[in-house]
């Protein structure tokens, strides 16, 4: 298992270009099929604003899934994310329609590790809110 | 309502080791949008160099909070569900997870505190392998909304 990416070649405050994911309400449903997580605020619009919220709103774990995306994706090698934590410090709203929401993700290799490793951290925001906070993975390069 | 302080230190271990299948991991996958051929394709993996298909980091989700699910149904806790939101989550790994993997998780709750009129309480998981390996430990920062207000 080894990354693509190889530790000599990458400088610390090293950029890695945006990507722009897309959340439906459908990929909501499959989220909540595939972890478990059925809590009706990812999928009913009715019991959502019941509790206060403006809407549906896409699972949290769904957007880290999206920055664990980036990242295994920039990497080259899933098995190379040794370490991945965030905060969750907005909600992606998905509204019903065709456009629904876009989750966009950025990073910025913020140090440079011992043993070939690197700490990358990751900006994911939905329109304007940064719906991830502290969004740090240690990445072991090649 | 505030969530009560006697749980800080409990700890629940699923009944059961979760076993990671393939079909897990592709069906996961597939939910996140995520379409490395190393996910669903044995072949891939093996060219990484991978004795099977290899799971998400995020994959644990699915299993980790099994044991845990006990505390938060316990009315004894005080956790109105409708009002929980996701605060943080990390995954710190000794190594990748496989399908195939058979895993023992154990949760502890080691933090229950408020801040402003919401509670916060963090669980962490161990998971090992039946030997006793850690293979990953994960922590996850659950929001109850309004409860210490």
């Amino acid at each position: 298992m080894a990354a693509t990416v190889k530790y000599d070649e990458v400088t610390a405050g090293q950029e890695i270009p945006a990507v722009e994911y897309p959340v439906h309400r459908v990929d909501l449903v499959k989220y909540a099929g595939a972890s478990g997580d059925f809590n009706p605020i990812h999928w009913n619009e009715r019991f959502a604003k019941s509790v206060g919220l403006p809407d549906v709103i896409a699972h949290g774990m769904f957007t880290m899934a999206q920055g664990g995306r980036f990242v295994t994706d920039w990497a080259g090698d899933p098995a190379a994310v040794v370490d991945y934590g965030v905060r969750f410090s907005s909600m992606v709203v998905v509204p019903d329609d065709d456009k629904g929401a876009v989750i966009r993700v950025s990073g910025v290799i913020e140090e440079k590790l011992e043993d070939k490793r690197v700490v990358v951290v990751l900006t994911a925001k939905s329109g304007d809110s940064r719906v991830l906070s502290r969004a740090r993975a240690v990445v072991q390069l090649s | 309502m505030a969530l009560n302080r006697d749980f800080v230190g409990r700890a629940y271990t699923a009944p059961t080791p979760y076993e990671v299948s393939r079909v897990k991991i592709k069906e996961f996958a597939a939910a996140i949008g995520d379409t490395n051929p190393i996910y669903v394709d044995r072949a891939a993996a093996a060219e990484a160099g991978h004795p099977d298909v290899i799971a998400p980091p995020t994959f644990p989700i699915v299993f980790s909070l099994a044991g845990a699910g006990e505390a938060f149904a316990d009315p004894e806790l005080g956790l109105n569900f409708a009002m929980v939101v996701h605060g943080e989550q990390r995954f710190e790994y000794q190594r990748p997870i496989y399908a195939g993997d058979q895993l023992v998780c154990t949760s502890t709750i080691t933090e229950i505190r408020s801040v402003g009129r919401n509670e916060f309480l963090t669980v962490q998981s161990d998971v090992t392998t039946p030997e006793g390996e850690l293979v990953c430990r994960t922590y996850n920062v659950i929001v109850e909304r309004g409860g210490a207000a």
